[in-house]
């Protein structure tokens, strides 16, 4: 909403300063935007007097003018206008004056021979209008030399604010000066509505043809006007209108825009010569269709309203006009409607056909049920001073749409202000503000009761009183009052899933990795290559189909990421992503996962290490990591080699298990037809760990169990076995382990022998597992007997479970 | 020459021959050849036999002696040896120490991150504990019990992303803001109540300035007496700590919230210095937050009674804390995952916020 400062000072009786004026607007919740003096951008332009305009001698359309800046010597110009003539008083720029219509600095210059010391200025630019038929003409006895903002009365700053939603009131000028009326900045002036009872009766009548108690349009003033010359509105009113943004038009339309500037009171001219019959504010025919201001055709339905007259919709009610019925250069007569509508129904309205007008935003956020008389009249009086005429009685329609003063009266117990904001106010400042503000208060003891003025729709309750007593006091006057402490030293306050989180991603960034944080959409061809793209997981209404889909999986963000980094020529990055994925529309369905993918060399060239592609153990190495800093013994994780879904390698993943449902994640390298649709440069590793499925830690205290360090050594013995190909190491050593679980306290393998090799020594399909069994003996040392002993379980273990024989 | 002479001479000799050995091997050899079992001082021992006792202890310690002296300079001549070889051996094995060493990868923690452990750090502090909600929301959720009705206009300024209709009408929809936290919050929750509901949030709208996700903490506080003066002091003091700065100044203004009554915003002072804004100087304001006591119909809502209980909320943007924070000049770039910006802007992982430490340390 902007306005200009001379425009507030019509209403508002003051002589704080612009400055004074902006802070207050911001404190009081009327947020300045902008503050534009339109003078400075004009600032070196001045007045000046053509005193003779001689004919170029080289060419036809230019004149060789004398000019008289109201400053010494009169300087030479040529100018090409076609009314350059001797006795013009217009608008010049000396040298060097920036030009905001074309974006040069002036210069003194030669055109065409004849040196050009200046400029007679045209409206365009100056940027006040597009008129560039010639050059800007003054009243003859504008004094010369006088700052052309002035003479072009554009020195009036202009001030844009914020309305926030519930002060539909503010949208008008005269709201904002009862604002800072209130708050202290001056005084309102009364609105002098005046009397115009018109000489005839109108020949246009209103009905409103609705059924409901509680129409969409309850209430309707009209009048009639005849012999009216609409020509353009005066210089003041198209200056005003458009500092604030508003393209003058017609005296006409231009009346209608300033009254709901200055009121929040929009209002409707039609061309009465174009009306056929009464006016009907109705429901719109279903698929009934309106060619609007706007020069689109709007189709409507049922639940709108228009304003129609006996043969069509002549305009969107409340939100905009028709073009058939529109006024003209040459109407002469004139219809104006003032009307009230129902907010939600022009919400509603101006939503379905999207059309956002001054009209719809006014109607929307509540228009003063109670000013349509005035509006009319306000209105009225204008088009007779500037359009010249007469009017018909007025004619009306329906009832004001007031809420009875019962349930505009709220109670302000005396401490609220204090109990609710923790300010001081003086019980006579509160009632003052109220008043200030059009609220009718009367003290009833214990409470205040205050009527909330018809043009605040906004006020509901105690605590909306308790708000405009605070905003227009100040919220910088509020005392900062510190919360009590629950305990003196604080208490740990993360719930164990949001630790997991935090550990995770320090873990995961100690590891090399670096965390990115994605949108949670994706392509729904990303969303389907990992298990997603359901239909209820899709967005009705994505910025692109490129973010078409809720994530199912952190992974394809990350592989994407890591694809655009390598696009950027910086590969081989390892990249993690702890946060939501979406597996149905339903809050179970959100899933918290941490994710991490290496892409390229796991290993770079390098003068002393072997470069190596990063590989389903890098994967398996970040994946194990998580689960154990999540608290998770690894000897409890299962691998299930079959377990990872399809956007893995089949041979090169598994799934992280603990029992045989419970699934915490899957690792493995990515599978290379996932990464070619994706158009990523493999090999790509990654891993998912579902967080919120991790067990809670068991915490029992503080204290950690008794270290279990044997005073004996470990020692450790070598064991090879040859079994299938398809045997799993992981269950050789979990055979070995389970073979002497007192003595054996950990198995590793140190080598595989596997391929063409193995198969020419071991025999085709066979390989050797080679495993180192660490014995940890606890009471005495162990005897080579007691060892052998040991091993030999081991074998035998080994033997049952996987088949394998000791290499020989 | 008497016997003593001969050993003397005998002494003399082996020194030479120990000090002349160039290595252990030829050192041994001379020890062989003086004090092996068939050596030359040993033969003498072997006399002693011959002698009466009086001759023979004198004789004894002499040897002895003899021995002793060899044995001290063979140990000597060892050292010096094993020391000579030693510093020859370390000579060859020199390496050119420039070369890089062994190749490691350092993470990073995003900014996000970081920030939202350093906003939880300093409200844990006071006693704020950290709630969540779905980010896939419900109408009544997300807007009627925030007091927003289906008409009202504020609902326009949400760029509220929707899932498809169902087909009983309803239709699901990714939250516009943490607010939603606060009424799950008060449904599961009896007062009084101190939380804060850091998130993702979700808003159609993508240009240079904003990104169709970006995160949001809310805050809610309900007891008997919270009021606007508490709501001023937690901001203050927030502000304080996570800009780590004494000179923040914050300006309060009137604003309005459908979900609080009354509402306000609070702008800090900045200054902007060749593009780049800095917290707690100059004298330009930059809008931070919104806030206001919770309205009375949202506490309805949420199932708590307003003529017993009141209190505050108030909501910052995450990303916006960390690009004033940490000089973070475009928010796009949050999410785009360039290594690059990953590592410059990014956190190690052992930069652990921490109020005793410092939150940026």
């Amino acid at each position: 909403m902007k306005f200009t400062l001379g425009w507030l000072k019509d209403f508002l009786d003051t002589s704080a300063s612009l400055d004074e004026i902006v802070e207050t607007l911001n404190r009081i919740g009327l947020e300045v935007e902008e503050v534009i003096d339109p003078s400075q951008k004009l600032k070196d332009f001045t007045t000046a007097k053509i005193i003779s305009a001689e004919k170029h001698p080289d060419a036809d359309k230019l004149k060789v003018c004398m000019v008289d800046t109201g400053r010494g010597e009169p300087v030479q110009v040529v100018c090409g206008a076609p009314n350059a003539r001797a006795g013009l008083v217009g608008v010049f720029a000396p040298p060097g004056t920036h030009i905001p219509g074309t974006g040069l600095d002036l210069k003194v210059a030669k055109v065409r021979g004849v040196e050009s010391a200046g400029m007679m200025c045209s409206e365009r630019e100056l940027e006040i209008s597009d008129d560039h038929e010639g050059i800007i003409e003054l009243p003859e006895d504008t004094p010369l030399g006088m700052p052309a903002a002035e003479a072009l009365g554009m020195n009036d700053p202009v001030i844009e604010i914020a309305i926030t939603p519930n002060r539909g009131d503010a949208l008008g000028v005269y709201g904002v000066a009862r604002d800072l009326a209130a708050a202290g900045l001056g005084t309102l002036k009364p609105i002098e509505v005046p009397n115009i009872e018109g000489g005839y009766e109108s020949p246009i009548a209103v009905h409103l043809d609705f059924a409901e108690e509680n129409p969409p349009c309850p209430h309707f003033i009209g009048r009639h006007f005849r012999g009216v010359k609409n020509g353009p509105s005066p210089a003041w009113m198209q200056h005003r209108l458009r500092a604030v943004g508003a393209r003058p038009i017609s005296a006409l339309v231009d009346i209608t825009n300033y009254i709901m500037f200055s009121f929040n009171r929009p209002l409707h001219v039609f061309d009465a010569q174009k009306v056929h019959g009464d006016i009907h504010v109705r429901y719109a025919h279903p698929g009934e269709k309106l060619l609007a201001l706007d020069g689109n055709t709007y189709e409507l339905d049922e639940s709108m309203v228009v304003i129609a007259d006996e043969e069509r919709a002549e305009a969107i009610g409340g939100v905009i006009g028709g073009e058939e019925s529109g006024c003209t250069e040459e109407t002469t007569e004139v219809f104006l409607e003032v009307a009230y509508f129902d907010p939600i129904n022009i919400a509603m309205t101006g939503r379905k056909l999207n059309i956002m007008t001054d009209a719809r935003y006014r109607f929307e956020r509540g228009v003063d049920p109670a000013f349509l008389p005035a509006g009319a009249q306000l209105a009225s009086k204008l088009i007779l001073e500037l359009c010249g005429g007469e009017c018909s009685h007025l004619v009306e329609a329906g009832k004001p749409a007031v809420k009875p003063e019962e349930e505009r009266t709220f109670q302000l117990r005396k401490d609220r202000v204090k109990t609710l904001a923790g300010l001081e106010v003086p019980l006579e400042k509160q009632v003052e503000i109220l008043e200030k503000l059009g609220f009718v208060v009367t003290d009833e003891g214990e409470v205040l009761k205050a009527v909330a003025p018809t043009w605040r729709p906004d006020i509901h309750g105690e605590a909306d009183l308790v708000e405009e007593i605070v905003r227009i006091v100040g919220l910088d006057e509020l005392p900062s009052v510190p919360l009590e402490r629950p305990h003196a030293v604080a208490r740990p306050v993360l719930t164990d899933l949001q630790l997991k989180q935090v550990r995770a991603r320090h873990l995961l960034a100690s590891r090399g990795l670096a965390e990115a944080v994605t949108y949670s959409f994706l392509p729904k061809r990303h969303a389907e290559l990992f298990g997603g793209g359901a239909k209820e997981l899709e967005l009705a209404n994505p910025i692109s189909s490129e973010l078409s889909d809720m994530r199912p999986s952190l992974l394809p963000n990350l592989i994407a990421a890591a694809g655009r980094n390598v696009a950027r020529g910086f590969g081989d990055v390892a990249l993690f992503e702890v946060g939501s994925v979406y597996h149905s529309d339903e809050p179970e369905g959100e899933r918290v996962m941490a994710a991490g993918v290496r892409q390229g060399m796991a290993v770079p060239r390098h003068w002393a290490e072997r470069a190596r592609p990063v590989d389903v153990f890098d994967a398996k190495a970040d994946a194990l990591a998580v689960l154990e800093n999540a608290g998770l013994n690894p000897d409890s994780i299962q691998i299930d080699v079959e377990g990872a879904p399809e956007w893995y390698h089949p041979g090169r993943s598994g799934a992280l298990k603990l029992g045989p449902k419970k699934v915490l994640g899957h690792f493995g390298e990515l599978h290379p037809a996932v990464l070619k649709e994706m158009d990523v440069k493999g090999p790509v590793a990654g891993f998912e760990i579902f967080l919120d499925e991790l067990p809670a830690k068991k915490r029992k205290g503080t204290a950690k169990p008794p270290l279990d360090a044997p005073d004996l050594m470990p020692l450790k013995r070598d064991l090879a076995f040859v079994v299938d190909e398809a045997v799993a190491a992981g269950d050789i050593v979990r055979a070995a382990k389970g073979a002497d679980k007192a003595l054996i306290s950990d198995v590793r393998v140190f080598d595989v022998f596997a391929g063409a090799k193995a198969a020419e020594q071991l025999g085709e399909g066979r390989k050797s597992v080679a495993i180192e069994i660490v014995l940890q003996p606890r009471k005495k040392t162990l005897t080579d007997e007691e060892i052998q002993r040991v091993m030999d379980k081991v074998v035998a273990a080994v033997a049952k479970a996987t088949g394998g024989t000791l290499r020989g | 020459m008497s016997g003593q002479d001969e050993l003397q001479e005998l002494v003399g000799a082996a020194i030479g021959e120990i000090e002349a050995a160039e290595d252990i091997r030829a050192l041994d050899e001379v020890r062989v050849k003086y004090l092996g079992k068939k050596g030359l001082v040993s033969a003498q021992m072997k006399e002693l036999g011959k002698l009466d006792p009086e001759q023979r202890r004198e004789r004894g310690r002499v040897l002895n002696e003899a021995r002793q002296q060899l044995e001290k300079a063979i140990a000597s001549r060892r050292a010096a040896l094993e020391k000579r070889a030693l510093e020859e051996k370390l000579a060859k094995e020199r390496v050119d120490v420039t070369l890089p060493a062994r190749p490691e990868r350092a993470g990073v923690v995003h900014p996000v991150s970081h920030v939202w452990e350093e906003v939880v750090e300093i409200f844990a502090d006071l006693g704020f504990s950290v709630a969540e909600g779905p980010h896939i929301e419900t109408d009544w959720y997300n807007f009627e019990a925030l007091n927003i009705p289906p008409e009202h206009p504020a609902r326009q300024e949400h760029d509220t992303f929707y899932f498809h209709e169902k087909e009983d009408g309803a239709r699901k929809l990714l939250r516009t803001h943490t607010s939603p936290v606060q009424i799950h919050t008060m449904e599961t929750q009896q007062p009084p109540i101190r939380i804060i509901a850091p998130g993702r949030v979700f808003r159609c709208d993508s240009d240079p300035t904003h990104t169709p996700v970006f995160h949001q903490v809310e805050a809610l506080v309900i007891d008997r007496d919270t009021h606007m003066g508490h709501l001023k002091w937690t901001l203050e003091e927030f502000c304080k700590a996570f800009f780590e700065t004494e000179n923040v100044k914050m300006r309060f203004r009137a604003s309005h919230f459908p979900f609080t009554e009354p509402s306000m915003e609070v702008d800090i002072n900045c200054s902007w210095e060749g593009g780049q804004v800095k917290v707690g100087e100059g004298d330009d304001w930059l809008e931070i937050l919104g806030s206001g006591m919770v309205h009375p119909n949202v506490l309805r809502a949420g199932g708590i009674d307003p003529d017993e209980w009141q209190g505050y909320a108030f909501g910052i943007g995450i990303d916006r804390l960390a690009m004033l924070k940490y000089g973070i000049p475009d928010l796009r770039a949050f999410f785009d995952a360039d290594i690059r910006w990953l590592k410059h802007y990014g956190f190690s992982a052992l930069q652990i916020p921490t109020l005793a430490g410092g939150l940026s340390a």
